[in-house]
């Protein structure tokens, strides 16, 4: 129970202070591996509470996928070279209202979710669920997930399908003028379209239409 | 006393499971070089003991004495942490493999995600390498291999998800014992074929090495990399291909199990049938090595998003139809 304890602070320490250095870090790429970090801690608290799956799936999507993109862009943008200054100039002060507004904001909600759950526990129980022993935490939640909430589940993933759609449809541009390579052009090119054999006089040489 | 016990028996376990592959990743690297060789009608390095054996232990020893140059224009810590991230990503995802049916370290619910978890974290390693040393080529490969290891991850992911559907279970001993009549291999071996050139562009093995093309970026990401550094990269990439060869073995090559039930097979034991099929595996990537040209880098995103992602897609439908028209589907345990 001591060990349970202590690998609980160690974990949320860890997971709160890079969540402040993500914003601290002078360097954005530092700033993203603060997240991944950050990240990390989260998936191992979850470890922790017993939501196994959960936790594979953050390390998965957000650090195995996401994070990669961020610092991807990040590093490709080269956004390294602008140094991060926090109070420091006028430009990057300007957000930080409208930051102070949104996280004070979710603040609030999650005030407002705990403090329902601490003092009406039942207010959600509205499904059906058990909660067994025996099964494991990727069934149990297959169970939820595929039967009770089908509808839900779809919806976001239909979703992600079109904010996947729209990102494409944004950033599409038909270029003109570009060379492109076709596999079946290139493999089924015969010896007679590639080749010419030219007699050549001597001393005369030759031309060929390129 | 009863806790110092239970330490000083998992310290003892890991040990006992690290040093041995540790000592196969050396090894492994000279049986690549050998089968190389081979194919190319040359001798490979047979000059330091019986075969050459001893020839991994010669190059370790040179890494250990040469000098470690950090750059002076690089991010130092990150610099210093990459290679060790790479080792230890290597080395943490064999806690969960199944060596035989007792002979596991964490026999843990969710083994197949944690493995894909760690292996798709491995890019990490070269990312960080390839920035903090803060040069062209190093950061080129970086940012290729960035590209190359999430579009094949995808694929391996949708690969999974084929042999879940038979098995119902995310525990990777589950997934060996549902292949005691059957090894996957045969249904699904359009997969097991897309699985292992995946794993080929995940570990950047050649024909997919384009992080570390030698022609075009020096060495890569570890262009700038010397010594012990450079040998915990070259380490934790060989690791993660027994990693991988592992992987392939327990998904679709029965893991642990012999291939009949017959008295003959059973009298070699498990750990070795599953040795046997990750060396199987693992000459099965030096002969690609030895034998196919480098791809370009827009054939290989093709390859990976226009024709493995919808191939393994398409079969997750054909498999779950097939399981579900004929009434296979593991049943809730």
């Amino acid at each position: 129970m001591v060990a349970h304890a202590v690998f609980f602070y160690l974990f949320s320490f860890i997971a709160i202070v890079s969540a402040i250095m993500v914003t601290v870090a002078r360097n954005t790429v530092h700033s993203v591996f603060f997240l991944i970090l950050d990240f990390i801690s989260i998936s191992c608290l979850f470890i922790m509470i017993g939501a196994e799956f959960l936790g594979m799936i953050m390390l998965i999507v957000y650090v195995g996928a996401v994070a990669v993109l961020f610092l991807f862009v990040v590093m490709m943008l080269n956004v390294a070279q602008q140094k991060n200054q926090w109070f420091a100039s006028t430009k990057s002060s300007s957000h930080i209202p409208i930051g102070l507004l949104v996280s004070l904001i979710i603040f609030f909600e999650l005030i407002i979710v705990v403090g329902g759950w601490k003092y009406k526990p039942d207010l959600l129980n509205s499904s059906t669920i058990t909660i067994s022993e025996t099964t494991t935490n990727t069934h149990s939640l297959g169970n939820v997930l595929y039967t009770d909430y089908i509808h839900l589940f779809q919806l976001s993933g239909m979703i992600l399908l079109v904010a996947m759609i729209g990102a494409i449809v944004l950033t599409f541009r038909e270029r003109s003028g570009v060379k492109r390579q076709s596999y079946f052009q290139q493999i089924s090119r015969e010896k007679n379209d590639g080749v010419e054999v030219v007699d050549v006089k001597s001393n005369k040489g030759v031309k060929i239409d390129v | 006393m009863n806790s110092l016990y239970i330490l000083f028996d998992e310290i003892y376990r890991i040990l006992f499971l690290l040093i041995p592959v540790l000592v196969t990743v050396a090894m492994i690297v000279w049986l690549d070089r050998r089968v190389w060789a081979f194919v190319q009608k040359r001798r490979g390095p047979n000059v330091v003991g019986p075969f050459g054996l001893l020839q991994s232990v010669a190059d370790a020893l040179k890494y250990i004495f040469k000098e470690i140059i950090i750059p002076a224009s690089s991010n130092k810590l990150i610099f210093i942490i990459a290679p060790i991230i790479t080792m230890t990503l290597a080395l943490i995802a064999w806690a969960v493999i199944p060596f035989s049916e007792n002979l596991i370290l964490a026999d843990i619910n969710v083994g197949i995600l944690y493995l894909f978890a760690i292996s798709s974290l491995g890019v990490y390693g070269i990312i960080m390498g390839g920035w903090a040393s803060n040069s062209k080529y190093p950061f080129l490969g970086a940012i290729r291999s960035a590209a190359q290891m999430v579009s094949y991850e995808v694929s391996i992911g949708v690969i999974i998800i084929n042999v879940l559907l038979f098995t119902g279970s995310l525990n990777l001993k589950d997934i060996v014992l549902a292949q005691q009549n059957m090894w996957f291999v045969l249904p699904l071996f359009p997969m097991f074929v897309i699985f292992f050139i995946s794993a080929l562009a995940e570990t950047n093995r050649p024909p997919f090495d384009l992080p570390e093309a030698e022609a075009e970026l020096v060495a890569g990401y570890q262009t700038e990399y010397s010594g012990m550094m450079y040998a915990m990269f070259w380490l934790g990439e060989y690791a993660n291909i027994l990693l991988m060869c592992a992987m392939g073995s327990v998904l679709f090559l029965g893991g642990w199990l012999p291939p009949m039930d017959i008295g003959i097979f059973s009298l070699i034991p498990a750990p070795f049938w599953f040795i046997f099929k990750i060396l199987f595996l693992f000459i099965l990537f030096a002969l690609v090595k030895a034998t196919v040209p480098r791809y370009r880098y827009d054939q290989l995103m093709k390859l990976g998003w226009k024709i493995f992602l919808p191939l393994s897609l398409i079969w997750v439908v054909l498999t779950a139809a097939y399981l579900l028209y004929f009434d296979l589907l593991p049943k809730q345990i």
